[in-house]
């Protein structure tokens, strides 16, 4: 149906037909992690970069072995970042790692028991990384004057949390997602806070151009089958926002036509 | 001489390049970055990269992430 629709996720100028982008992270194994995104039907995935450990397991197999560059846009992210310095250096490692294909996920964080944004130090590594030539999809606060400042500095796309990252707790101001949606002219994507697919298929159905979710599919019982329910919310959600709901009404209206009603005069 | 390789102290031979240290890591062939004293060094410039007392390294990869 998204096919037939033709209404492709653009970002950075790349057309996508999946709406939905997702982590690897806190999967049991890389079996797990493969069959979860295969059954997304995600088409970008994100990644951390980290030290290799030295010594251990030589031969252990590598994400992406399992994850291919060659099959998936991969979305290096800089996860654990809580500086600005940290964040362009991670990210500059991930070029080379990816033999410089520029497209990254900035994330820059406050504290370890939020994992709220510090959006004075985000602000500052968009502004490097756009200017060093990254295509920047930034996850932010919802808040909406640091979404557009974030926008005015170059970034491909504005990704606000939803609520607090791994969290589950979903949307908790729409109001605000909506305003940076109606000011922006990248997508804007909700990063973080989705907890199940009604959650994801809300964000959709406000208009969100897609969803980036992590830990709703890897903490789930079958991670696997909640990539695949994913997967139809996000599509769900899209083709209602397309379609236009309905006007809420104060009070009924019956769906069947009043004439012709078996009834005693 | 002694280099620091992921935050860990380490002795290595004299005149040792990049490339052979990914060698002598068991590396080779793997998908790794590498930053020298926090400059990036090209994957093309391992080979002719040598390393010198107190050189910091650090070897990056992908792993599962949000």
């Amino acid at each position: 149906m998204s096919e037939q629709l033709n209404d492709p996720l653009i970002i950075a100028g790349k057309s996508y037909n999946s709406r939905l982008l997702v982590g690897t992270g806190k999967y049991k194994d890389l079996e797990e992690t493969r069959l979860a995104i295969e059954a997304s039907g995600a088409e970008i995935v994100t990644v951390a970069v980290r030290r290799t450990n030295i010594g251990q397991n030589p031969d252990e197999p590598n994400l992406l072995d399992v994850i291919s560059p060659d099959r998936y846009t991969i979305l290096p992210n800089t996860a654990g970042c809580f500086t600005a310095a940290d964040a362009v250096r991670t990210c500059k490692l991930a070029r080379e790692l990816m033999d410089g294909h520029d497209l990254v996920k900035l994330e820059v964080l406050g504290d370890q028991k939020t994992l709220y944004p510090n959006v004075v130090d985000t602000l500052k590594a968009a502004e490097e990384l756009v200017k060093d030539g990254f295509k920047v999809m930034v996850y932010t606060s919802d808040d909406p004057i640091v979404a557009k400042q974030l926008e005015e500095i170059g970034c491909v796309a504005i990704m606000p949390l939803g609520s607090m990252i791994g969290s589950g707790l979903g949307i908790l101001n729409p109001h605000n997602i909506n305003i940076i949606m109606e000011e922006a002219k990248v997508p804007v994507l909700v990063d973080a806070g989705v907890g199940t697919a009604s959650d994801a298929a809300v964000a959709m159905e406000m208009g969100c151009e897609a969803v980036l979710m992590n830990t709703a599919i890897a903490a789930a019982r079958d991670p696997i089958l909640m990539a695949s329910a994913m997967r139809k919310a996000i599509e769900a959600g899209r083709e209602a926002y397309l379609a236009g709901r309905m006007p809420r009404k104060k009070y009924a209206s019956a769906s069947s036509p009043l004439d012709g009603i078996i009834a005693a005069k | 001489m002694q280099i620091e390789l992921n935050g860990d102290q380490m002795q290595v031979a004299e005149g040792l390049t990049l490339s052979g240290l990914i060698t002598q890591m068991g590396l080779t062939g793997k998908r790794i970055a590498i930053e020298l004293n926090l400059e990036i060094i090209p994957r093309s410039q391992h080979e002719t990269t040598l390393l010198q007392e107190s050189d910091k390294v650090e070897i990056v990869h992908a792993i599962g992430g949000g």
